[in-house]
């Protein structure tokens, strides 16, 4: 417990040391007013729909660049090799990594808190489906942080390390869309659907918290974080 | 302690490791030679856990590094080559980090914390950034923490590289002393280095061991060499011929000003200095020079890695 503190707070650290944190909360929030304001008037309805309609997609670019360097980094300046050769289990490594970066995920969700608190003031706001929308949202977040940081720990090459995320967030989040699940049959479109990240997503933001969906974002987080571990365990191997 | 057993290790095609033994006693520093290319950090890292060999094992402190590496890395303090760091810290911040992750507490924590600062002699670069320090200091404080939680046994990959002299000498003083009460396994292509810290060698070339051994078995010779003026040669390598110990005799080069090399070749590891400097005197013979003709360290290490012979010890 003690070493998956430290290392999340080395993390954390590291992210504000660099330009990386600054750029994405920026860039996360500066998306999120801009996707909020873009119909928000249009609609005039007080709702945040503006927001979380845009989340899936966002977090699906955004996410891979605070993972990319979480061991791609580590492996190309040879601080690898400090690490793993700590009494540290890989495990714990891997969860002080994953923390550091939900932390700073969550940071970028608090800073669009001013808009459900604007709308509230505005008119009568369903807070159901705000807080749907930022629970799904740092679920989805935390299980395109793990896929993030399982591509991560397979490279030294942060650059790839990006694409690599952002392909498969891409892919998870794309087999789930009308676009794709509705060319197939409804049985297979379930099942797509199923699949898709954003597809459970949009469930959670109406304010239904299912405990399938959930179940599905932590599974899918977890079976990352472990492919992680084994990614770092295999690199004994080399 | 430490002790490679058999330790195989291929990347691919090629062999680095190929069946790589040996063993260093508690409370002794040996230096791990070789060209590059030999071996040496592919030996080391697989004696700190971070690679696992294709074949053999090591035991340090006790516990098996391939079936049990955090019990080993517990006891164990590691400089990996070039010593990376996290260049966005503050030295005092990757010290306090590398604290946590040994779990140091309390009052122990303190005093290791000051005394590696100390001993590393960083204190004045802590609050500095680790990327904008000069190699010397990145290469303490990584020394610093690999010490810091005054492990029973030291890894250090080339622990002297960019230093300048004065450092340098300061480093091996650190190793000599740390070395009283530690295990230390150093690799180095600086042979001076292995005379001025470590007691053994082992000399590593093409993922073998080539020679291991103390320095003074290592450099040591078997021939004896005596340079005098002697009237008839052919007696006097009859009369060096009868010393107990002598195996042959042999003229060396031509007479110069009517001296004469002889080489006295032991079938031992004696000494026939004084029955040779006896006989000499008996004659009446003018000597010019009589010595044992033990080689360098580097010697060795040129035959070594020119012939590929085996230096048994």
């Amino acid at each position: 417990m003690n070493r998956i503190r430290a290392v999340a707070g080395r993390e954390l650290r590291a992210y504000f040391n660099s330009p990386i944190a600054y750029i994405f909360l920026l860039a996360f929030a500066g998306a999120a007013l801009l996707m909020f304001f873009n119909s928000f008037f249009s609609r005039g309805v007080a709702d945040l729909r503006g927001l979380f309609d845009a989340v899936p997609l966002l977090m699906v670019l955004l996410v891979p660049a605070l993972t990319m360097r979480l061991w791609a980094e580590e492996d190309k300046q040879g601080t690898l090799e400090i690490l793993m050769t700590l009494p540290a289990r890989p495990a714990e490594l891997v969860a002080g990594k994953f923390l550091a970066s939900w932390a700073l995920l969550g940071v970028g969700l608090l800073l669009t808190l001013g808009l459900p608190i604007t709308v509230a003031s505005l008119g009568h706001l369903d807070w159901g489906p705000v807080l749907g929308g930022y629970l799904g949202a740092m679920l989805l977040g935390g299980a395109y942080l793990a896929i993030g940081q399982f591509i991560s720990a397979t490279t030294e090459n942060q650059i790839l390390a990006f694409i690599m995320a952002l392909v498969i967030c891409l892919a998870f989040y794309g087999v789930g869309a009308e676009a794709f699940a509705g060319l197939f049959s409804d049985t297979t479109a379930a099942i797509l659907r199923g699949l898709g990240t954003a597809s459970r997503f949009r469930s959670i933001a109406r304010g239904v918290v299912d405990l399938r969906d959930l179940i599905y974002y932590l599974s899918l987080t977890g079976f990352f974080l472990a492919a992680s571990v084994g990614a770092l365990r295999a690199r004994r191997w080399a | 302690m430490i002790e490679a057993r058999n330790l195989h290790k291929a990347y691919g095609e090629t062999i680095a490791l190929d069946g790589v033994s040996f063993s260093v006693p508690a409370g002794e520093v040996v230096g791990l030679l070789g060209p590059n290319g030999a071996g040496k950090t592919t030996a080391m890292k697989i004696l700190v856990g971070f690679l696992l060999p294709s074949q053999g094992t090591a035991i340090l402190a006790g516990h098996d590094v391939v079936r049990d590496p955090l019990e080993v890395q517990r006891r164990l303090g590691y400089l990996p080559e070039n010593a990376p760091l996290y260049n966005d810290m503050l030295a005092q911040d990757f010290l306090l980090f590398m604290a946590d992750m040994r779990e140091l507490r309390g009052d122990h924590r303190n005093r290791r914390l000051s005394t590696v600062v100390e001993e590393c002699g960083i204190g004045n670069v802590l609050t500095r950034t680790i990327g904008h320090l000069s190699k010397g200091y990145r290469q303490r404080v990584g020394l610093a923490a690999a010490i810091l939680h005054d492990p029973e046994i030291l890894v250090l990959d080339e622990p002297t590289t960019g230093l300048d002299p004065n450092q340098i000498v300061e480093v091996r003083e650190l190793i000599r002393r740390m070395g009283e009460t530690k295990t230390i396994i150093l690799s180095t292509h600086i042979l001076p280095e292995v005379e001025a810290t470590c007691q053994r060698a082992v000399i590593l070339i093409d993922g073998r061991v080539r020679a291991d051994g103390s320095l003074e078995e290592l450099t040591h010779s078997r021939v004896q060499v005596v340079t005098v003026a002697v009237p008839d040669p052919r007696q006097a390598c009859d009369l060096f011929r009868e010393i107990p110990g002598v195996k042959t005799v042999a003229l060396d080069g031509v007479p110069d000003h009517g001296f004469q090399v002889f080489r006295l070749e032991m079938d031992g590891d004696g000494d026939v200095g004084e029955p040779t400097a006896e006989i000499v005197r008996q004659q009446g013979w003018r000597l010019r020079e009589l010595r044992r003709d033990d080689r360098s360290l580097e010697q060795v290490f040129r035959e070594l890695t020119a012939t590929g012979a085996e230096v048994a010890a």
